[in-house]
């Protein structure tokens, strides 16, 4: 295969790992926590749309059905845990979070088994051959939902009143609620978003890895290396670092002969450690700049 | 009827500690109020008691109305915009984004770009940094858009902590000279901290001076600014 192969490839698989890394941001910058359940809500809420494709309901309606109800399963999440820990120290909220991680992982696993389920893809199963490349429609398709997302949050964040609330809650609670702010309800528009968000990553990469309990395992590595390199706070930072990762993945995966399938996920994990020593503050974040 | 009322009203901060112990403070529509003390006489553990910033008792009722057990933003779209000690802005939006937040709860559009240009006049200096992060602005244009970003929501009471405080005189100047308009400009009614109470006692009716999380002393502003043992013994003389 050629290189442009691997560079379709890549962005395929990166447009996947930037869906959960954008909702990795949504929920950092909202509310300062790093959810590493994010994956794994999406898993149980793919589960849901899995059981709704094999009552006979279509792939598309059962997918966007699960990412709506992700929505509630957000909020709640943000409401009935998270903010009960608001202001503890960071080291806490990782612990609450993975435990979510794993707790869930339980409760898939106990509601429909362990063994691997087939997805059905959201795209027709065709291949398109562009010069030497082929491309399926699979890969197309995910690269332009994860467009539509971008741009679908770009014109949330920056054109609507809803948007500057969640900017300014995210920036400063206090005095978002001195300007009226509901914050709380903010606060957990966030997080559904985010969940809704996580909920289409999962859906869009079951078809190629099968539906497994802990499928998102390793999406959470390669998303959360692309929201750190992207500065943790940075949408476009993130959307960007996840794209070169699966570029880079697959690249070093087919030419770096040590590397192959096995040490593949090594890839974004040695390319954050390269960046961060550089670059604190990821490639897109800021510095803080704050005049007194 | 007055617009804010504050009756024995007590408060402590979530570590415990009490630090106000039966505070009494009066508002007129649209008259102005200014509260007066020492560091840590608990002028701005009053202004957070209003807005509902630490757990408070007693009786708070703004336009006749409890609100000892309203949230923080509830308060806030009663009509109180309180512009807190150090400014608030959210220093990551850009200016204009902090006048869009003053603004996010009302409906009447025409009537919130109109206010958008009143402020920009009432502060002709953030016209020319709109567009920049707040963040980056000197400690006075900070403090004209904090100012600037309390009025955009309309309020009927504006509460000011320590307007003045790390600026330069002549900024400072410039933001009383914008403060002392409002009154008429807006319609609303303020409630002043201040360090330099000349300055507040210049545009006040009624003064409140705290000590110790109580009121030592209260009356007109008048009466209070021409009271030399008063003058002597908490103001500074
Ligand atoms: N965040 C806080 N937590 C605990 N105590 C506080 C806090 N802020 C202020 N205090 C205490 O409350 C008292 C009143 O402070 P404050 O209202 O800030 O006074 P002032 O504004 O008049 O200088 C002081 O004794 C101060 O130490
Ligand atoms: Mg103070």
């Amino acid at each position: 295969m050629g290189a442009l192969q691997q560079v379709v490839d890549g962005l395929s698989a990166g447009s996947i790992y930037a869906a959960l890394a954008l909702a990795l941001v949504l929920v950092h910058r909202a509310t300062g926590v790093v959810n590493f359940a994010q994956g794994e809500m999406g898993v149980l809420m793919a589960y849901v749309a899995w059981s709704l494709t094999s009552a006979g309901v279509p792939v598309l309606v059962a997918v966007l059905a699960a990412m709506a109800l992700s929505f509630p399963l957000g909020v709640a999440t943000e409401r009935f845990l998270i903010r009960r820990f608001h202001g503890q120290d960071g080291l806490v909220i990782v612990v609450v979070t993975v435990g979510l991680l794993i707790l869930l992982n339980g409760i898939v696993g106990a509601i429909w088994g362990y063994v691997s389920k087939p997805f059905p893809s959201l795209f027709p199963n065709e291949v398109i051959r562009l010069g030497g490349v082929a491309v399926t429609v699979e890969q197309i398709g995910n690269l332009v939902v994860l467009l539509a997302v971008v741009a679908g949050l770009q014109i949330i964040f920056l054109r609507t009143r809803f948007g500057l609330s969640l900017r300014a809650v995210a920036d400063n609670r206090e005095s978002s609620a001195l300007s009226g702010l509901a914050v709380n309800r903010l606060l957990m528009a966030g997080w559904g978003m985010a969940a809704a968000l996580g909920t289409l990553a999962a859906c869009l990469i079951a078809p190629k890895i099968f539906l497994d309990p802990s499928m998102m395992n390793a999406v959470l590595v390669y998303s959360l290396a692309a929201a750190v390199l992207g500065g943790l706070d940075s949408p476009v930072g993130a959307v960007v670092a996840a794209l070169v990762i699966g570029v880079a993945e697959n690249i070093a995966g087919a030419y770096i002969d040590i590397i192959g399938t096995d040490l593949k996920i090594a890839v974004p994990l040695l390319l954050m450690v390269v960046v961060l020593l550089g670059r604190p503050q990821g490639i897109f974040g800021r510095r803080e700049v704050v005049r007194v | 009827m007055s617009l804010l009322e504050l009756r024995g009203v007590h408060a402590s901060y979530s570590d415990g500690g009490q630090v106000l112990h039966g505070v009494d403070l009066t508002v007129q529509e649209g008259g102005v109020t200014a509260l007066l003390g020492a560091n840590g006489a608990g002028k701005t553990s009053t202004l957070r008691a209003v807005s509902g910033m630490l757990r408070r008792g007693g009786s708070l009722r703004f336009d006749g109305r409890e609100i000892t057990s309203l949230r923080t933003d509830e308060i806030a779209r009663l009509g109180i915009a309180h512009v807190p000690q150090g400014r608030g802005t959210l220093t990551g939006l850009s200016a204009l984004d902090n006048l869009r937040v003053g603004s996010a709860r009302r409906r009447d559009r025409r009537e919130v770009e109109r206010d958008l240009e009143r402020c920009l006049n009432l502060f002709p200096r953030l016209r020319q940094r709109l567009g920049s992060t707040a963040g980056n602005l000197s400690g006075g244009e900070q403090q004209m858009l904090a100012i600037a970003r309390a009025l955009m929501s309309r309020p009927r009471l504006l509460l000011l902590d320590e307007p003045s405080l790390g600026l330069a005189p002549k900024i400072t100047v410039e933001v009383f000279e914008a403060i002392a308009g409002l009154r008429a400009e807006w319609s609303l009614a303020i409630v002043i901290v201040e360090q330099n109470a000349d300055l507040a006692l210049g545009m006040a009716q009624q003064a409140v001076v705290l000590e110790s999380g109580r009121v030592a002393i209260a009356g007109t502003a008048a009466a209070l600014a021409g009271n030399d043992d008063v003058r002597q013994a908490y103001l500074g003389g």
